[in-house]
């Protein structure tokens, strides 16, 4: 065993790719819950934005175009989730989770031609002098340019939930339906919005994976991401920056466990992997005595019966 | 016990029938335990049986169920495939080791092949491939070629498979380069594309120069070119569009000529239950090109190697060998038999840290 | 301009034709999607639905439809009941794990004594496995308030990686040469969850599940907790008037829904499946959320749900090895029918009129 043999500054920097799909997917479902909607297809629209990303960026040879697809895979599917929350009044727990079986097998569908191909290379953004930097330019500089999206998104949604009057709206709407409704707000209008941009954030951090981080395309490769990416928006309260904490946390928990392994630590390996859920479970119940509480419509339907 | 008779004189009504159409057709049933693009491992299979369709053409059919889980719902495609006709059934995954026994027991008249198992019947043969000769071959490349006497080395469950092809990788790198250490992660899980891109970063940031993996994506090839200097094998496919570098070699499972050649058999009534562990001399673990990375001298080396265990006149674990403790295990020039092979539990001397479990 | 009107009552009539409608909607577009892959529609579609219940073979899969259904059922019903009263236990699938460990590792501590009360025993430990994986969010959110769904979900991958561990370790078979997995319970016949009547599907399970279905039925209409659960659910502020101790509410729900899916674990480790391995759950404990919503989170409607469900896979299954469809499609398949059950079930609660836009 020797822990000298971990390098932080690598670590760092490392935990930041691994969390940047989760990230990019719960920031999604962050503005989708707090509209009031609870969407557990997170993960199928995951999946459709990896393979629509994929085959788009093979196609073209243009990873940009790759991720402008996949935001739109992404949407696409979540319109599905639309028509049956919003306009069909359907349940939104069943509708998540038909609508994850549905994107899985989509993607497995439209994904059959592409397996074993290797998609074009985004390639890392290097900035001079400051990528150059010790220890600061490894960790914040040299990164793939999705990345620092998924932070100016974690950013923008703060700024927006915060300082502008949608984003009082949006909250508005999450918290009393029926309140916003009768202020004049449409309510539905408001959520659809928020649900197609919960769908593009995950088709991103779909892509993510089967574009940056792995990259190929095999069938189910989120593998459960998209449900870590609920438990993240719960974990953070629902506000942005804790995401992006968060996010940080547990793929930085990941990549300790793999670190540790590799360094000889004599831990069990089977309690290793478990780690991530259980320290999860430990932050939740922390978590709790904040009173921060969810959006107070979450998951209830709203019809406008006046 | 009347279900078992009613499904038995089905089957020998069927059997019956498709004697009679055997002439012509003879079908063949693949239960696959994950999707065919997955790339890796099931893929393979489906090469495979897509060889036999190749091979046969208008002789013989051929059916497959793709991503079946092991237990029951393996039972009932086994069943279904029987029912239907099915002459000879292929199960690739080793927990339809059970299922298979208990489905042959139904169908006395219809053939069985299961993957990697070990338990055999009248009508139930088992299969598997040495991929630990591939990784003697892959272990002297590795040895060579690391700089930094490091080599990483993914793993996805502490089960016997996996561990022998540790071993073995260990065994021939050590032999050309006695300074090499191995630093062996656990995914604990066979399929995680971003984990095993992980544990291939982590196992690059601490100092590993040249990646193993026993895991199927090619998520681990991805990181190594990233990192740059970083090589790496193909594994269970040939993973060529990472070639030159990192990718300076592979092993892939060849399942077709054992397919083509059992289907045969059941055409030509002589097949029997056999228990086939083939490795490089049969084709069923081939060596992917050496790319122009690795060095003349390590490649005509590598390949001296492949010949050897290819003729038979080498085995890769040849004693002296001890084991992890330091006990001895083989003396010198004890070659290991099968048995301890099929179930190997521990680490050769010299590797470092303890099999998780 | 189309606008929905609720209904004072939900509609009886549409409550039972809407299905009926959602599987005619499915069978069109799923035949246009086969179409699309270049399969006969007709064929397809006759396929998954004929097949199973009145083709050649359906000696063999009538009952084999009780063998899927049972657990699917037996997981749903305790669900359905947490779910009434807004409590939301999604990780079903790590109790049926834990299930399906205590009561295998019951039977085999006892290896390879033969006595009656070895399955018994297992039952109870299957049932506690359930039960106490389930207490673990239940007990987290009556004394922190911390959010269920989420812990049991967590619960799930930990469970996983425990069944992984024990399938290398602790349960590891000592005659399997090193290989994964417990020994096989059928081939012990003290622990064996064997058929009631060979062939006919019939194992403890099954019987289970009816059971639960009943239990579950009476509970909720003849019981003051069954009361209870559904004022909770429906109008949470009467519910507090009317005595409803919410703490034991929810540890009652989840210690049932716990329970039951640990049964359902225990009896399929013992019975169909045999083997604790780690690929050992196939994932019956999310498909039983979809179940439960399918069958309107009533006992019944959960019944035919769960036998419908089943009848998906198996017909799947045929249908990939007779037409050579993907897997997928029969994926595609099975979303595109939760779709329309889920879409159509407004027509129930609400009436669609052809309104005149008006000036609010």
């Amino acid at each position: 065993m020797n822990l000298g043999e971990i390098n932080p500054i690598l670590l760092i920097a490392s935990l930041m790719v691994a969390a940047t799909p989760l990230l990019l997917a719960a920031i999604g479902e962050l503005v989708v819950e707090k509209a009031g909607v609870l969407n557990l297809g997170v993960e199928g629209m995951m999946i459709v934005g990896a393979i629509s990303g994929f085959a788009i960026s093979v196609e073209t040879g243009s990873p940009w175009l790759g991720f402008v697809a996949a935001a739109m895979g992404g949407a696409l599917l979540s319109l599905l989730f639309v028509l049956l929350t919003q306009f069909a009044l359907a349940n939104q727990v069943a509708s998540g989770l038909a609508l994850t079986l549905f994107g899985l097998g989509l993607s497995a569908l439209l994904g059959q031609s592409y397996v074993g191909i290797k998609p074009p290379s985004m390639g890392d953004i290097h900035i001079p002098v400051l990528s150059d930097l010790p220890v600061i330019g490894p960790i914040l500089f040299q990164h793939d340019p999705i990345l620092y999206v998924g932070i100016a998104l974690t950013a923008g949604v703060w700024a927006m939930l915060k300082y502008t009057r949608a984003g009082l709206i949006l909250r508005a709407v999450g918290e009393n339906h029926d309140a916003a409704h009768a202020l004049g707000y449409k309510v539905v209008r408001i959520r659809v919005l928020a649900l197609l941009f919960g769908g593009a954030c995950a088709g991103l951090g779909g892509a993510y994976i089967s574009l940056i981080r792995v990259p190929q395309w095999t069938e189910g490769m989120t593998a459960g991401v998209g449900w870590i990416a609920l438990a993240l928006v719960v974990f953070a309260s629902w506000k942005p920056w804790r995401t992006l904490l968060g996010a940080y946390l547990f793929g930085g928990i990941t990549v300790l466990q793999l670190n540790l392994q590799a360094a000889g630590v004599a831990i069990p390996v089977e309690y290793l992997a478990m780690s991530p859920y259980i320290i999860t479970i430990l932050v939740l119940v922390i978590l709790s005595a904040d009173k921060s509480r969810a959006p107070a419509s979450l998951g209830r339907i709203f019809h406008a019966s006046h | 016990m009347k279900f078992t008779s009613l499904l038995a004189s089905a089957a020998m009504a069927l059997g019956l029938a498709t004697g009679a159409v055997a002439e012509d057709k003879t079908k063949v049933g693949f239960v696959y335990v994950g999707p065919v693009g997955d790339g890796g491992w099931t893929y393979e299979h489906d090469k495979g049986r897509q060889a036999v369709e190749k091979h046969f053409g208008d002789k013989v059919e051929t059916v497959y169920v793709e991503s079946v889980p092991e237990g029951p719902d393996a039972e009932r495609v086994m069943t279904q495939m029987a029912l239907e006709g099915a002459d000879l059934i292929f199960t690739t995954s080793f927990g339809y080791m059970d299922p298979t026994i208990n489905v042959a027991k139904k169908f006395p008249n219809v053939k069985f092949e299961h993957a990697t198992g070990y338990k055999t019947a009248p009508n139930v043969s088992v299969y598997s491939a040495r991929f630990y000769e591939g990784r003697a071959v892959q272990g002297t490349i590795a040895g060579r070629m690391t700089k930094s006497n490091i080599i990483g080395y993914i793993g996805s469950y502490p089960i016997p498979e996996v561990i022998r092809g540790i071993n073995s990788a260990y065994i021939h790198a050590k032999k050309v380069n006695p300074d090499v250490q191995f630093k062996i992660v656990w995914a604990y899980t066979w399929f995680d594309p971003a984990k095993e891109a992980d544990a291939a970063k982590v196992l690059i940031e601490q100092g590993a120069d040249v990646i193993l993996q026993h895991t199927d994506s090619t998520a681990p090839q991805a990181a190594a070119q990233e990192a740059g200097n970083v090589i790496t094998f193909g594994q269970a496919s040939d993973m060529s569009e990472y070639a030159p570098l990192p990718r300076v070699s592979s092993i892939i499972d060849n399942w077709a000529p054992y397919y083509i050649a059992r289907t045969q058999a059941v055409m030509d009534g002589t097949w029997e239950s056999v228990n086939t562990w083939h490795g490089i001399k049969e084709g069923m673990v081939e060596i992917g090109e050496i790319s122009e990375a690795v060095p003349a001298d390590v490649k005509a080396e590598a390949l001296a190697l492949k010949d050897a265990i290819a003729s038979g006149e080498y085995h890769p674990f040849t004693g002296p060998l001890n084991k992890q403790d330091g006990s001895p295990w083989l003396a010198e020039g004890e070659v290991a038999d099968d048995g301890t092979l099929a179930g190997m539990n521990f680490y050769v001397e010299g590797l470092e840290g303890e099999i998780p479990q | 301009m189309i606008v929905l009107e609720k209904r004072p009552q939900p509609s009886k009539a549409w409550s039972y034709a809407t299905p009926l409608v959602a599987v005619v909607a499915t069978m069109v577009f799923g035949g246009l999607l086969f179409a699309i892959l270049g399969k006969n529609p007709v064929e397809a579609i006759g396929t998954i639905f004929w097949e199973p219940l009145f083709g050649e073979f359906s000696f063999y899969y009538r009952p084999q439809l009780l063998v899927k259904g049972a657990p699917l059922v037996l997981i749903a019903i305790g669900l359905s009941l947490g779910f009434r009263a807004g409590i939301w236990n999604i990780g079903a699938e790590g109790q049926y794990i834990m299930g399906a460990i205590f009561g295998a590792g019951v039977g085999l501590a006892f290896y390879p004594l033969d006595a009656w009360y070895v399955f018994p025993l297992m039952v109870i430990a299957g049932a506690f496995g359930g039960w106490i994986w389930a207490m673990i969010p239940a007990f987290l959110k009556v004394r922190f308030g911390t959010n269920e769904i989420l812990v049991s979900l967590m619960l799930v991958y930990v469970a996983e990686q425990f069944l992984a561990s024990v399938s290398l370790g602790l349960l590891k078979n000592p005659e399997g040469f090193g290989f994964p997995g417990s020994r096989n319970l059928q081939s012990y016949d003290a622990a064996h969850n064997a058929e009631l009547i060979a062939g006919s599907g019939m194992h403890w399970g099954v019987v289970a599940a009816f059971v639960s279905v009943i239990f579950a039925y009476v509970l909720l209409n003849r019981h003051m907790l069954g009361f209870h659960i559904r004022l909770t659910g429906e109008a949470p502020r009467a519910a507090k008037f009317a005595g409803v101790n919410p703490p034991r509410l929810i540890l009652f729900c989840l210690g049932v829904s716990g329970a039951l899916a640990g049964l359902a674990g225990m009896f399929e480790v013992s019975g169909p499946s045999g083997v604790v391995s780690i690929d050992f759950n196939v994932g019956y404990g999310f498909t039983a959320i979809i179940v439960a919503f399918l069958g309107r989170l009533h006992p019944i409607g959960i019944l035919l749900a769960g036998g419908l469900m089943a009848l998906t896979y198996i017909g799947g299954e045929i249908a990939q090895s007779q037409l050579g469809l993907p897997a997928a499609a029969i994926q595609v398949f099975q979303g595109m029918l939760l779709f329309f059950l889920l879409a159509f079930d407004l027509l129930t609660n609400y009436r669609i009129r052809a309104a005149r836009s008006e000036v609010a």
